[in-house]
């Protein structure tokens, strides 16, 4: 019977809970063309295996579910094919100095950040712009930390990674942005 | 014991970032301070960091306000190539 009914929402899936899945993956990939991919797959996927849907839980999370995987999968993509070189450090990775600022990367002082730190679109545009300079990986995970606030142990789950590693890719994130605001907001 | 207690300045600033979501532990937090006595580029680090943090939750806010939808022709080139593969 539970597949009865579900065969009849199909056709309401999209009024549904279109809207719902799209504001759900932009705020983790925040690519207008990519949630719309992600969400069409996810309606397939549900679709292809709605004989398996055994009414335990909505429809709605039924559906996050297949989506929540989907965004994994590209998690996981994104995770692998870009390597180590598009990475930026701001560290010497080995040698005696290991650990110590590159003397490039050292924070310089902001001179003129009173008269900067007033919130106002050109800040936002700024901001957006330097954390898509980021790589996609560290730029999803410092969105989903910082702009969207999720819970460290949700974010973990989600992407299935570990903590230490969460906080590895915020911290490389952080010190990018940093460098990107004194270049281009700060002392420009 | 002091040992462990020394940290270089990308563990000091890792802990820093932490500590901007408020989720670093004490014992980092030592390590952090102690790190920050003998590192005058990581003290600097620590101050623009916690600027930075405010220009974050700003645009956070900012953010978060805004409700995505799908445009309605979107839907219907979606409903299309659904009613296809059914």
């Amino acid at each position: 019977m539970t597949e009865q009914k579900n065969i009849l929402n199909i056709n309401k899936w999209i009024d549904n809970y279109a809207d719902y899945l799209y504001n759900y993956t932009i705020s983790r990939v925040n690519n207008s063309d990519l949630a719309k991919d992600l969400v069409q797959e996810t309606f397939f996927s549900g679709l292809k295996s709605a004989k398996n849907f055994q009414g335990k839980a909505t429809e709605r999370t039924w559906l996050v579910s297949i989506l929540k995987r989907k965004i994994i999968d590209y998690y996981r993509k994104i995770n692998s094919k870009k390597g180590k070189a598009e990475v930026r450090m701001n560290f010497y990775d080995d040698g005696e100095n290991e650990g110590n600022w590159l003397e490039e990367r050292v924070p310089q002082s902001w001179d003129n950040a009173s008269e900067k730190n007033i919130e106002n679109e050109e800040l936002k545009n700024q901001l957006e712009a330097c954390i898509n300079k980021l790589p996609e990986k560290y730029a999803m995970v410092f969105r989903m930390k910082t702009v969207q606030e999720f819970e460290t142990e949700e974010i973990c789950k989600e992407l299935g990674i570990t903590s230490s590693n969460l906080w590895v890719m915020i911290h490389r994130a952080r010190t990018q942005l940093r460098k990107c605001m004194e270049d281009n907001w700060f002392n420009n | 014991m002091f040992k462990t207690l020394k940290i270089t300045c990308d563990q000091a600033t890792t802990i820093c970032d932490k500590n901007q979501y408020g989720e670093a532990s004490i014992k980092e937090l030592i390590k952090l301070n102690i790190h920050l006595i003998i590192c005058r580029i990581c003290i600097r680090y620590s101050k623009q960091n916690v600027t930075l943090s405010n220009f974050y939750k700003g645009y956070s806010k900012n953010c978060k306000g805004i409700a995505h939808c799908m445009s309605v022709e979107d839907k219907e080139a979606l409903k299309a190539s659904l009613a296809q593969n059914k």
